[in-house]
């Protein structure tokens, strides 16, 4: 007698459909004769793995049911702002997936892998160049490790110096949470910086928190409210006045590129999300990839390996350590395969192409932000780079959470919502560059009717969404009764 | 929205209530209610020493998470374990059950700097604009 259902959107867990002895593959008889493991060594019946017991057809029916449940960015208009979920382009994959970079073993020899090295030569050059900097590494797995990558560096470079009085980073309160997060991992204090009721840096306000005890300044550029901090020039100079570095957080990259270089305007180190701006595969869909890039004053405590050529600029590829290198921050070399993703996306738009992105990614934005700003308002009322922040409480009774998951019955993936914490209720909007005009307008019409119905029919919110696999989840309970594991 | 008016209040939306020789603190109602439902609390050791405007610990919501900071200086006597199983008492009682730490206070007359119920509910109305 089965307990689960066939007809639900939702598959049962592989645990639930497993049989003893079910298989999906089947190996050949052993020919050699068995050697037996030390008995140390070996799972009790008490610690035994129980995995699920499943066929082939089982596991494919499995995943593609989840699939048909997910919403993604190859099925719906993703506008959640600050991740730059912008369309990953297929020849990526195609790409990335060539026997010759695919079958490639990461303890390869040198002489054996000039092909892969070559790759990443060319994509730290590249990084380099959109971004004005000296020298890129390749290393940091993802955006928050690329942060903490640069804050190393920071630290290190400051200890070199015997410069040890240095505790504090500054941090604008329209950060992302990781900055602070990443100043703590260092070893260093956060002092937070206020913005100004144009939602950038109060600089005043960094200016009286400059001084000797003052390592950095992480800053993002645009912020998270996706403005662009005009005041950048000004800033860079008070902090480096101090003594201290400035750290730049590239999350929002996809607004400048082609347009402006975060080393003209001072910023010493800065890491990529290549899963943003460079469009390689994004949370589930793939691991990050987050490559830092530094001006000449930090080049040296890159972390390592980065790929040089040897003696000359047509030698051989080889991997070298940077001078004073922090160290590894990954074993083997990144996400070599996220890597060969971003290099087949800069190459297939070159440097007009590039320019191109950032161009439409902001005119995407601020024609999104003027369609719906009369169904929900706009926090700061100026032109906006690639992003904005509606405000999602202005109807009574309704909250921001009940509009994005109302969203959600529209065929749209909310928008990020109570981020950043400088707005209260943010509706926070990218739609990328990506996006055609069509479904902007779409996506306007949808708010305006969302907007209209929170004020003639609350409850249809407040049970929202409706229409996907699973109804509204129970984020209070599931936190506070975390279950991080299949229990029986 | 609640402002207790035998209690006094500091920008960052803590209470502090002076109880014989000790100080209560909590969050006020008005920061429970932006937060949303709290998940989780985060609290000092007793016997730490600290300074008026030290983060002492931190409140996180399913929408954030923020530190809480000492509204006078002093050391931790007590804290409210109790909040470990229960964090939604901050949500629910935030002037009672969903008190946070009690402090020794090594310069009672802190207290004075703050504000009074009806400063800081004039403080966050000028916040909802």
């Amino acid at each position: 007698m089965s307990s689960y259902r066939f007809d639900s959107p939702i598959p049962p867990l592989l645990y639930e459909i497993s049989r003893p002895g079910r298989r999906g593959v089947l190996l050949p008889e052993s020919d050699v004769p068995d050697t037996p493991l030390p008995d140390n060594l070996v799972r009790s019946d008490a610690d035994e793995l129980r995995l699920p017991e499943v066929s082939e057809q089982d596991v494919v029916r499995h995943f593609t049911k989840l699939s048909h449940a997910n919403m993604s960015i190859d099925t719906n208009f993703y506008p959640l702002g600050s991740c730059t979920m912008k369309y990953n382009p297929k020849i990526n994959e195609a790409v990335a997936s060539h026997p010759g970079f695919a079958s490639q073993h990461p303890l390869g020899r040198e002489e054996d892998t000039q092909g892969a090295l070559a790759v990443m030569y060319r994509l730290q050059h590249m990084l380099a160049e959109i971004s004005g900097f000296s020298a890129v590494s390749l290393q940091p797995a993802a955006g928050a490790q690329g942060e903490l990558t640069g804050i190393l560096m920071i630290r290190a470079y400051h200890e070199s110096r015997g410069d040890t009085k240095r505790t504090k980073i500054l941090v604008p309160d329209s950060a992302h949470g990781t900055n602070p997060a990443t100043v703590t991992m260092a070893g260093y204090q956060t002092v937070e910086i206020p913005s100004n009721n144009r939602g950038t840096v109060d600089l005043d306000a960094l200016r009286a928190a400059c001084g000797d005890d003052v390592a950095g300044l992480m800053i993002t550029n645009p912020n998270t409210a996706g403005l662009f901090e005009e005041d950048i020039v000004a800033i860079v100079d008070a902090v480096h006045g101090c003594g201290g570095l400035v750290y730049g957080d590239g999350a929002n990259f996809n607004a400048i590129l082609g347009i402006v270089r975060p080393g003209d305007l001072g910023v010493d180190v800065m890491h990529f999300n290549l899963h943003k701006t460079f469009s390689t595969p994004h949370g589930g869909g793939g691991p990050g990839a987050g490559p830092v890039g530094a001006a000449p004053v930090l080049a040296p405590f890159l972390p390592g390996p980065i790929v040089t050529r040897g003696g000359t600029d047509d030698g051989d590829y080889r991997f070298t350590m940077p001078e004073n290198t922090i160290g590894r921050l990954k074993s083997f070399h990144g996400n070599f395969g996220m890597l060969l993703r971003a290099y087949a996306y800069i190459m297939m738009h070159g440097a007009d192409g590039l320019r191109a992105i950032s161009d439409n990614a902001v005119l995407n934005a601020n024609y999104l932000r003027v369609l719906t700003e009369r169904a929900f308002p706009v926090k700061f009322k100026r032109t906006c780079m690639h992003e904005f922040i509606s405000v999602g409480s202005v109807y009574d009774g309704v909250s921001t959470m009940d509009v994005a998951k109302r969203l959600l019955d529209y065929g749209f993936h909310a928008p990020t919502v109570y981020f950043p914490l400088i707005v209260k209720d943010a509706l926070m909007i990218e739609p990328t560059e990506s996006e055609n005009r069509e479904t902007l307008e779409t996506f306007a019409d949808a708010l305006q009717a969302v907007a209209d119905e929170a004020q003639n029919n609350p409850d249809l919110l407040h049970d929202a969404p409706h229409t996907t696999p699973l109804r509204r989840l129970d984020e209070v309970s599931a936190v506070r009764n975390l279950v991080l594991r299949y229990q029986r | 929205m609640t402002f207790r008016d035998d209690v006094k209040y500091q920008e960052s939306h803590e209470w502090a209530l002076k109880d014989d020789n000790l100080v209560i603190v909590g969050i006020s109602d008005y920061a429970q209610d932006s937060l949303g439902d709290v998940v989780y609390v985060e609290l000092p050791d007793v016997g730490d020493v600290k300074k008026k405007g030290d983060s002492f610990g931190v409140v996180e919501s399913v929408k954030a998470a923020s530190d809480v900071y000492m509204p006078v200086s002093g050391e931790i006597i007590e804290i409210n374990a109790d909040l470990d199983d229960n964090p939604s008492n901050v949500n629910d009682s935030p002037f009672d059950s969903g008190w946070l730490i009690k402090i020794k206070p090594s310069d009672p007359s802190e207290l004075d700097s703050l504000m009074s119920a009806q400063e800081y509910k004039t403080y966050t109305e000028g916040l909802e604009e």
